[in-house]
């Protein structure tokens, strides 16, 4: 899973693989990250709420 | 002397010499801290590595002619040690050495999802469904040079590699990096008492298994011995393991065909 | 008495029939429970597996769910990507049935592995070659997606959404969700592949042995392309069945149609593409390694050739007839006939590839080994539904899954006939299908 694992070898198949992985987590944990930060910043602004 | 030729060690099992008596595969379950459990009857979930299998020609009398043929872990090779199970594994826990040729399996590793055991077949692959349980004392017998294994991991044959890193420990004191024939011999081929399994380096032409089963190593280590056939030749895994019979059906048992498949093709 | 939590505009029975009538529900859950400790602690022995049946019950119940749990990425796909605006009206069920699946599936895996601790060796120490670590890799990222595709439903319930720091990220969530369903069909198309890869790779395998592109077998692009077909089938299925429960109509046909004519005329070409595959698999792969088509099926009732004719000819010919065609779609009984048809089709397709896979013997001095399931095996497979069975009732009750049920059932009750209407109306404007 890391390079540092030591059946990590550095051939196509893990950059290829494991890119991917690592690529479609990183989508999701910035795609969560942002709405969280800007759910806080729109927060701290008085947007939201019951009547919003 | 520098180690620098990979072997291949396999196993050349002759079937007109085994009688079945199944010394072998008591022989494979001490040496190998095998576990069993009270009753072995249920063949499916008990552990054999080394099993003898029974053969019939399914003809009547005086025709009916039986064979045994005893079956350990065939170490495929597969196409460049693309062995069956080997390639499955998720997490790396069986693994196909290009230096000796053994298809190992890191017990502490195996998380027991059994896809290797779909990948298999010959059936070589057996999961501890228990927890060893070892009669009162026993314990004290065990070999120390292999480890026990857990409920939930999947084992299998393992060519006996801890007797390969005895005999190499050994040749590396002495200053030695070649092992003699007779240095490095399975349990189960030195228990036969009929001498009907050869084991040794497939690759080194003075080994009695090269010169019995002659593999062509071009041809994905096709046996050029027309006696000598392997299990399931025709699913490409390459196996390492070759019987010899001079009898045609045993030879035809070992693959399969079609109903008009001209017979010839069995060697 | 919970009366603050359910959505504005909708009827919803009182709490206590609720309770009573999972009562049963909650028993078979707790039936699973059990069983599944006994599995951990007492270890895989309480199944009925054995060496022949290293995958049994449980793994076709993983890949069955996943098969019909792929409603969820296709509708996001047609929904977010392809740009089929109606469907929003049914995404959030199919992300709720999708994520009941996933993490269905995932509960399985983690009785069936003999280690469960070591469970994460498979990513720790993955092997890039393996169907099943791609498999383990999608399967746990596609399940963050489809949480991430869930949360801002649950974060829409009357009282959360009250909060506007979670009525902020749920609109934001909303906002990137096309972002994230990208990614889930991404993870999909592959995890589904692999699913099929799993059994396409097994060269040792001749019933399950195919050729394919590259790395690919062909059952990989089967598998996804059959998840893609009959998951969607599912959905409309378990909308069907709700609606039947709730006594209510929650989606709107056209919707429901449209749904199904893309199902249709994916499991159309599926069949197609099967027929094919198997056509070439019995005529060539399978006799260039010395076994017929007979071989495989014959000798053993329950592996008889019925179970292909049922999973091409019935489950697949004849449910994608009647979806393609109007009228087929528009006659209750014949639709709902094809979809259910379409759902076990999957099923079906998914026990061959993995019960008898397992069963077919290739050593020619072996024969069919026999397996039926232990009572622990049945009862951590039923867990799975009868959670499923909550979480739908839950959902439905407190979020707003269905956003045109305001709509489509008006309140008329007595005292608040207008209010109502005007909060039907409202209801409609905060649904979760305005991102
Ligand atoms: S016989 Fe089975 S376990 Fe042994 S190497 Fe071949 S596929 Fe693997
Ligand atoms: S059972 Fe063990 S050795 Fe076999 S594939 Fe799974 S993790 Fe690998």
């Amino acid at each position: 899973m890391f390079p540092f694992n030591f059946e990590w070898i550095w051939d196509m198949s893990h950059l290829v693989f494991m890119g991917g992985l690592w690529f479609a987590l990183n989508i999701l944990g910035l795609g969560m990250t942002y709405c969280i930060i800007k759910a806080a910043i729109d927060t701290s602004k008085g947007k939201g709420g019951e009547h919003s | 002397m520098k180690n620098d030729q990979a072997k291949k060690y396999g196993m050349v099992i002759d079937l007109d010499k085994c009688t079945g008596c199944g010394a072998c595969m008591v022989a494979c379950m001490a040496e190998n801290n095998i576990p069993f459990k009270e009753d072995e009857s249920n063949k499916l979930d008990s552990i054999t590595w080394m099993r003898v299998y029974q053969l019939t020609n399914g003809k009547p009398y005086p025709e009916t002619d039986i064979c045994y043929i005893p079956r350990p872990c065939m170490h495929c090779e597969g196409d460049h040690g693309h062995s069956p199970c080997v390639s499955v594994c998720p997490a790396t826990a069986t693994d196909y050495s290009q230096k000796t040729g053994i298809v190992s399996q890191i017990y502490t590793r195996c998380f027991g999802c059994r896809y290797c055991m779909a990948a298999c077949p010959y059936h070589a692959r057996y999961f501890n469904w228990w927890d060893p349980v070892w009669p009162n004392g026993m314990e004290k017998f065990l070999n120390p040079s292999v480890s026990p294994r857990m409920r939930g991991v999947v084992e299998k044959c393992s060519f006996c590699f801890h007797r390969h890193q005895l005999a190499m420990n050994k040749a590396f004191v002495e200053g030695r990096r070649e092992l003699e024939e007779n240095e490095y011999q399975t349990s189960c081929a030195q228990a036969c008492p009929s001498g009907a399994i050869a084991f040794g380096d497939l690759n080194n032409p003075k080994h009695t298994v090269n010169q019995l089963a002659q593999p062509d190593n071009a041809h994905g280590g096709q046996p050029k011995n027309p006696e000598v056939f392997r299990l399931l030749e025709k699913l490409g895994t390459n196996p390492k393991v070759y019987y010899v019979s001079s009898r045609e059906w045993v030879r035809r048992a070992g693959d399969n065909y079609l109903k008009n498949e001209n017979p010839g093709k069995a060697h | 008495m919970d009366s603050a939590l359910i959505p504005k505009g909708v009827n919803r029975c009182p709490l206590s029939e609720l309770i009573l009538k999972l009562g049963p529900v909650v028993a078979v859950l707790l039936w699973g429970v059990v069983a599944m400790f006994m599995c951990w602690i007492k270890g895989l022995n309480q199944t009925n597996m054995n060496d022949s049946y290293g995958f049994a019950l449980w793994i076709w119940a993983d890949l069955t769910v996943i098969a019909l749990g792929g409603g969820a990425f296709f509708t996001g796909l047609l929904r977010y990507i392809i740009g089929k605006d109606k469907l929003k009206n049914i995404i959030n069920f199919a992300v709720l049935i999708g994520f009941i699946c996933y993490s269905s599936a995932l509960l399985i895996l983690a009785i069936d592995i003999g280690q469960p601790l070591r469970g994460w060796f498979i990513f720790w120490h993955a092997n890039v070659h393996s169907m099943l670590t791609e498999v383990a890799f999608c399967l746990t990222c596609y399940f963050m997606v489809l949480t991430i595709e869930y949360l801002p439903l649950i974060l829409e319930n009357r009282q959360i959404d009250r909060l506007p720091f979670f009525h902020n990220l749920s609109h934001n969530m909303h906002e990137i969700m096309a972002v994230f369903a990208a990614t889930g069909a991404f993870l999909s198309f592959f995890h589904q592949g692999s699913l099929g890869g799993v059994a396409g790779v097994l060269f040792g395998r001749p019933f399950a042995f195919r050729e394919g592109i590259f790395i690919w077998p062909w059952t990989f692009f089967l598998f996804t392309w059959s998840a893609a077909a009959c998951g969607p089938c599912f959905t409309i299925m378990l909308l069907k069945i709700t609606e039947r429960i709730t006594r209510k109509k929650l989606v709107k046909d056209d919707v429901v149609d449209l749904l199904a004519k893309i199902a249709g005329w994916m499991l159309t070409t599926y069949i197609i593409a099967k027929i094919i595959d198997t056509w070439y698999w019995a005529m060539v792969t399978a006799p260039s390694l010395g076994f017929e088509l007979t071989d495989f099926y014959s000798n053993n009732p329950f592996y008889g050739m019925w179970i292909l004719i049922l999973e091409i000819v019935v489950c697949g010919i004849i449910p994608s007839i009647i979806l393609i065609s109007k009228k087929g779609r528009s006659n209750p009984v014949s639709f709902m006939t094809a979809v259910v048809l379409a759902v076990l089709g999957a099923c079906v397709n998914r026990w061959a590839m993995v019960l008898q896979v397992m069963a077919a013997p290739v050593l020619t001095f072996e024969g069919w080994p026999m397996y039926y399931p232990s009572w622990q095996e049945v009862a951590t497979t039923l867990l799975p539904v009868a959670y499923g069975i909550i979480l739908v009732a839950l959902s439905y009750r407190y979020l707003p899954v269905f956003p045109q049920e305001v709509e489509l059932n008006p309140v008329e009750s007595e005292d608040q006939g207008g209010k109502a209407k005007k909060a039907a109306l409202s209801g409609a404007e905060v649904s979760p299908a305005r991102a």
